[in-house]
């Protein structure tokens, strides 16, 4: 009898324990009280996470990673990140390991809706595409009959791929790789006639060919992968601070404020919306639980989203990623934040 | 008349004088004959032996030394036909070393230094001071520990900054260090007859040696993960080398129990006719001589082990070959560095590895006391 009634009180504090988990609403005082914010990162992609010459950690993601710590922290390197696979991401999030996942992380209805995670918006607009040899005379996808495809396995892209044939009525041959390297690798030694894979990743191996004009990337994407920074369901303050720095960052490039600039305007400009944002006009810091120089900090930490872009993906660098989708709305792309007021 | 028959042998009055031996049958020539060209087929086998090394080392030291880059800032700079070890230069470090704080290499490396006379008590005997050095080897763990991880004032260094070869050795030796004691405990628990011993022990064994390791590491990082609570996480490195000690344990254990096996009953019973509790029984007669036999399956394992350790790639720790593929993804060396930084990676497995095996075939010729 006894032992049943301990093994009862076991369970019940699992289960008190778990439900701790899961209903824990005040990421932002835990994260306060650490002083330290733990952000999810990738093990590794070109442009996105990599670490430099002195094992620090960069890239487009971790910029984001670095303003959220800014505006929550003031300090953008008080950061502790946690690499994480493919496999391990949402668990670690979920778990409470981390307080934000910023790892090329593509919004999907299961992700957002099953796994109980909370997508804050979209840092990059990604989607499937193919690149192949010039000398194979193809100019468009849906010419590829017959192709041989070079594919990493395991992964989405498979997927998209049977379906964008199978409504072309198209018959394509899979040459299937492990890993991005190799599938890179194997494409080089012509082992296949065109590869697939998200097209930020298709300009980035184009790039690293020793003769790049002889490839074309072709105009079509076939898929929709927008990617995101996300959070824990049920903490919806958490939540809207992730949100909001994201749409501070997009919202700097569209009023023009730069890394460079943000202290200057921060005394008060006769832009309504750049003082509320700065917070020499209104609350909204507080509104958020923030200081009220919460922007000011994320954007002083990387740029504004411009900035981010172009100094880790952009058209200057190896990736030289074009904005294309990415651009603002008013460039004649699809990135638009709803306004500060 | 019959003459006397004729003595089919005679007496020599004298020696005929030495005389070398053929060339064909020493020196160079001589070794050539024997041990490259004694048929038909084994010419063959010579000159296609050479004509493959022929085809493939020329170019392979012309890929990695000749034709090769060793400076530059960028891979953009490796221009030659040859490998880009350009990187090797800003990199070392973070390959060697990992995640961990430059300022405190230095403890890792007095830690390394402590291990050699850590390791020599453990290996040889007739070594001076052994009485002392042997507790010295029992007590370097924690010396180890305190080194790399800090406390007792020195600074502390979260263990998810080990990374690089270090990881890999910490984890390896840890690996080794416990699996060897906790294998023969397993093996002698198999073969216990307590029952709830001996079934704990085949439990044990056969759930562990059942799953792939990867799937003990997955466990470990993510199902552990939600019964902690929020914020609070057992180091990863820690799971990581509980998962892979047990592991190989599992292994050991069969292999200690093969030996085991092959020792006659009758060791068994004269020991017992001794009046030898059990673990004299073990430690004095039968353990010497099955862990004796069982040498190649140890290192065997042992080196297995050590290599698995790369598999904490997938939990997102990074080790040597997690380095290697970091590097791969930084846009300054993108494409550039496929082959070099798993090469680079590969030497350092390879030196450790081998001086294991050299060392197991040193230790079978001392202790070998029956085909001498």
């Amino acid at each position: 009898m006894r032992t049943t009634n301990w093994a009862k009180g076991a369970v019940m504090a699992l289960a008190i324990a778990m439900a701790g988990v899961s209903a824990h609403a005040g990421t932002l005082e835990d994260v306060q009280s650490a002083g330290v914010l733990k952000c999810g990162i990738n093990t590794g992609l070109a442009g996105f996470a990599y670490t430099d010459d002195m094992g620090t950690w960069t890239g487009f993601d971790v910029a984001y990673c670095r303003a959220v710590a800014a505006a929550v922290l003031g300090d953008p390197d008080a950061i502790e990140f946690v690499v994480l696979t493919g496999k391990t991401r949402f668990p670690a999030l979920q778990a409470g390991e981390i307080d934000v996942l910023a790892r090329n992380t593509t919004w999907t209805l299961s992700r957002d809706v099953d796994l109980g995670l909370t997508f804050v918006g979209v840092n990059y607009y990604d989607g499937q595409g193919f690149i192949g040899r010039k000398a194979l005379g193809v100019m468009s996808a849906t010419e590829l009959d017959g192709a041989s495809v070079c594919i990493q396995t395991g992964t989405t892209t498979e997927l998209n791929l049977a379906d964008f044939f199978r409504t072309n009525n198209m018959e394509y041959e899979p040459v299937p790789i492990e890993t991005n390297a190799e599938a890179r690798a194997a494409y080089e030694a012509d082992r296949c006639d065109v590869y697939t894979t998200d097209a930020s990743g298709l300009a980035a191996t184009k790039a690293t060919f020793d003769d790049p004009d002889a490839h074309i990337v072709y105009p079509e994407v076939i898929s929709k992968e927008p990617l995101g920074p996300l959070v824990r369901h049920g903490d919806d303050q958490w939540a809207d601070i992730a949100r909001w720095v994201l749409n501070a960052l997009i919202i700097a490039e569209e009023l023009g404020v730069t890394q460079g600039n943000v202290e200057r305007l921060a005394g008060g400009t006769d832009h309504p919306e750049i003082n509320r944002m700065l917070g020499s006009e209104g609350s909204y810091g507080e509104m958020l639980g923030l200081a009220s120089d919460w922007a000011v900090h994320a954007i002083k930490a990387e740029g504004n989203y411009a900035e981010i872009f172009d100094r880790y993906i952009g058209p200057d660098t190896r990736l030289g990623l074009q904005r294309g989708l990415n651009a603002l709305y008013k460039d004649g792309g699809i990135l638009y934040a709803p306004p500060f007021r | 008349m019959k003459s006397a028959p004729r003595p089919f042998f005679r007496n020599r009055d004298q020696m005929i004088p030495g005389r070398p031996a053929p060339v064909t049958q020493v020196g160079v020539l001589g070794w050539l004959r024997t041990n490259l060209f004694s048929s038909w087929f084994n010419t063959l086998l010579t000159v296609a032996a050479l004509v493959l090394l022929w085809r493939i080392v020329p170019p392979l030291l012309g890929w990695t030394v000749f034709n090769a880059d060793f400076s530059g800032e960028t891979g953009e700079e490796c221009t030659a036909a040859g490998a880009c070890w350009a990187w090797v230069d800003q990199r070392i470090n973070q390959f060697l070393y990992g995640f961990y704080p430059p300022r405190a290499y230095w403890r890792v490396n007095v830690a390394l230094l402590l291990l050699i006379p850590a390791v020599a008590y453990v290996l040889f005997d007739k070594l001076p001071y052994a009485k002392y050095g042997r507790w010295y080897s029992l007590s370097y763990p924690v010396i180890a520990a305190i080194l790399l991880i800090g406390g007792f004032g020195i600074e502390r260094v979260p263990t998810d900054q080990f990374g690089g070869f270090m990881l890999n050795l910490v984890a390896g030796l840890a690996g080794i260090a416990l699996s060897l004691p906790i294998g023969i405990l397993l093996a002698l628990g198999r073969r216990a007859k307590l029952p709830v011993v001996r079934y704990a022990s085949v439990i044990f064994i056969e759930v562990v040696r059942g799953v792939p390791l990867i799937t003990l590491l997955f466990v470990a990082i993510i199902i552990l993960e939600l019964f902690l609570p929020p914020r609070v996480s057992l180091a990863q490195l820690v799971r990581v080398m509980v998962m892979i000690t047990a592991f190989s344990s599992a292994y050991m254990s069969e292999v200690i129990r093969g030996g085991l096996q092959s020792i006659p009953s009758g060791q068994d019973e004269a020991a017992q006719a001794m009046g030898l509790s059990y673990w004299k029984k073990m430690r004095l007669v039968i353990l010497p001589q099955a862990l004796k036999i069982s040498i190649p399956g140890i290192v065997n394992t042992f080196i297995g082990l050590f290599k698995d350790t790369t598999l904490v790639v997938t939990i997102g720790l990074f080790d040597i070959l997690g380095q290697a593929r970091l590097l791969q993804t930084n846009p300054d060396w993108i494409g550039k560095v496929d082959h070099e930084t798993f090469l680079l990676a590969a030497l350092f497995f390879f030196v450790i590895c081998f001086s294991m095996s050299r060392y197991s075939i040193n230790l079978e010729r001392r202790l070998d006391t029956t085909r001498r």
